[in-house]
């Protein structure tokens, strides 16, 4: 059994590879309970697909995904943050709109610049091409994001559960709010070469909402997210190795996996907490 | 109206003097004038978008005025923020989050230093006893969602009495609870105003309000009037925050025409 476990890590792409499904996926389902609890699924979602443009233009001026990470996630988190706090078309409207225009204008500034990208890689990720460099950004951005959630963790819960009650209580609230959509944005961006644009979502509210089933409070609801988030990253990876499958998909499945037995374990427990009841 | 003196021995605690707020062109609170002492109970009523939410939003410092002003302690409320605890309505929360009423009390101790300035100890302690005042001690670890409505209600008035401010601002206390909380939370606020603390209530319901409040402020955008219930709660008054259907809303003002000779 040890042996199989051992046996990728005989080839160092797959001990890069590991390292970063290890990263993304820690780091995305750290934030996913936050973003899951206050509804920013599609927000999530439209960040993933706006990148696409700046991937165009950063893959055409010679930048890794990995290395565009920081500088377009808070470009993105600030433009995104701008545009629906400005417009009156609703949120979820304005969302809409960058979601559907960004992603059609990466599309065709990838025809137009003639930048060499594999699409197919780009929407469901290629984790096995990372490079050292790539997994030592992505290792970083976990790190960044960890230590910001720890040092902000009671600022960021607060502005998330009652922003009117923050924001008398003296928090500046503008700045959590972009803060969390910088490091919502950093996480997805440091992601998309494990799992895609298409698949972070997945890998984002999957393992959150797995945890927020079997949880009673948000604290360890995090705790949770993040250990279906690196075993679900994990299995994937060693699904895709000794089965030949796509990496990001197999990663995404898992967290499915996980999340089914989650909601039948939730189901079965309150049949029998019902049935207690009733008995008593 | 023009602002009135209640207990001329106090010092005025908050002074509004002619405060309007705009939202664009819409007026929100026009030309509105009171004064209010320091450990008044005052019931704030009106019609839906008679500008209550907005006059405690200025006064936790959450939106300019346009004209006029509004002060605490002869401050604006900016300046002043560590003595307005603010309990907003509840639909204004956002309660997907599986917090621990322990959680939530804490909260109201959470300030700018990530690095919290007081030991986990002291932060125990006025947990414990905010959690004490609302009689919900025993429920310190249970989950919000396990919580009634009217247990919701003391666990956010106990998070403002953890931040220990001179004024609580309490936005539609009564609404979504039964008769029995609704009971509970005002025992509950007449003994936290026992402890000299000033408490605004905004509230749909204008009955028996001089059994419960000190003094009243009748809001519909303007202010319709200020003071003792018992005086300024009359059917006029009523009519120019309600229109018509001020019959509809209380007994009380058809006691107070028919006494003062008005019909």
């Amino acid at each position: 059994m040890i042996e199989i476990l051992l046996e990728p890590f005989r080839y160092d792409f797959m001990i890069r590879s590991l390292i970063t499904a290890f990263a993304s996926g820690a780091m995305l389902s750290l934030l996913g309970p936050f973003t899951i609890n206050r509804n920013m699924g599609f927000m999530a979602d439209a960040m993933a697909h706006a990148t696409l443009p700046i991937i165009a233009v950063g893959v055409f001026l010679g930048f890794s995904i990995s290395e565009l990470g920081v500088p377009a996630a808070i470009l993105i988190a600030i433009f995104l943050g701008l545009i629906i706090k400005n417009t009156n078309v609703g949120e979820d409207t304005a969302i809409g709109i960058i979601f559907s225009s960004f992603f059609a204008l990466g599309f065709v500034l990838i025809s137009l610049l003639n930048v060499t990208i594999n699409l197919e890689d780009l929407l469901f990720g290629q984790i096995l091409a990372v490079s050292v460099s790539d997994v030592y950004i992505v290792v970083s951005l976990l790190i960044l994001v960890i230590l910001v959630i720890v040092i902000y963790f009671k600022q960021l819960l607060f502005y998330s559960f009652d922003p009117i009650g923050a924001e008398v209580k003296g928090l500046n609230t503008t700045f959590l709010n972009y803060l969390f959509l910088i490091l919502l944005s950093i996480a997805i961006v440091g992601s998309l070469q494990t799992v895609g644009i298409i698949l972070v979502l997945s890998m984002l509210i999957i393992p959150a909402a797995a945890a927020k089933l079997l949880t009673e409070t948000f604290t360890v609801s995090i705790r949770v997210s993040v250990l279906f988030g690196t075993i679900s990253s994990i299995t994937g990876m060693y699904l895709s190795y000794f089965l030949n499958l796509p990496s990001g998909p197999s990663m995404s499945l898992v967290a499915t996996i996980i999340f089914v037995l989650a909601f039948l374990s939730n189901k079965i427990r309150k049949k029998g907490s019902l049935a207690t009841a009733t008995i008593s | 109206m023009d602002t009135k003196e209640v207990n001329s021995a106090s010092t005025p605690l908050i002074i509004s003097d002619g405060c309007c707020v705009h939202f664009g062109n819409i007026p929100a609170l026009e030309s509105v004038n009171f004064s209010i002492n320091k450990g008044k109970k005052v019931a704030v009523v009106g019609p839906n978008g008679g500008g209550k939410s907005t006059l405690f939003n200025a006064l936790a410092g959450l939106i300019p005025l346009t004209e006029g002003s509004l002060t605490i302690e002869g401050k604006n409320p900016n300046e002043v923020k560590g003595k307005v605890s603010y309990v907003p309505q509840k639909d204004l929360i956002n309660w997907n989050f599986p917090l621990s009423v322990k959680q939530v009390i804490e909260m109201g101790l959470t300030t700018r230093n990530s690095f919290n300035l007081f030991s986990r100890n002291k932060v125990n302690e006025k947990i414990n006893k905010a959690l004490k005042e609302v009689g919900l001690l025993e429920k310190i670890n249970i989950s919000i969602k396990n919580l009634s409505g009217g247990q919701l209600q003391r666990v956010l008035i106990a998070r403002a009495l953890a931040q220990d401010s001179e004024i609580l601002l309490l936005d539609e206390a009564f609404s979504a609870v039964d008769i029995g909380a609704q009971e509970d939370i005002m025992q509950l606020i007449d003994n936290i105003n026992l402890d000299g603390k000033t408490i605004l209530i905004a509230t749909h319901d204008v009955n028996n309000l001089e059994e419960k409040f000190d003094e009243v402020l009748c809001l519909n955008k303007h202010c319709c009037a200020y003071g003792d219930p018992a005086e300024v709660l009359t059917p006029e008054v009523i009519e120019e925050m309600y229109g018509s259907h001020n019959s509809l809303l209380n007994n009380k003002a058809h006691f107070h025409k028919e006494g003062s000779g008005n019909d």
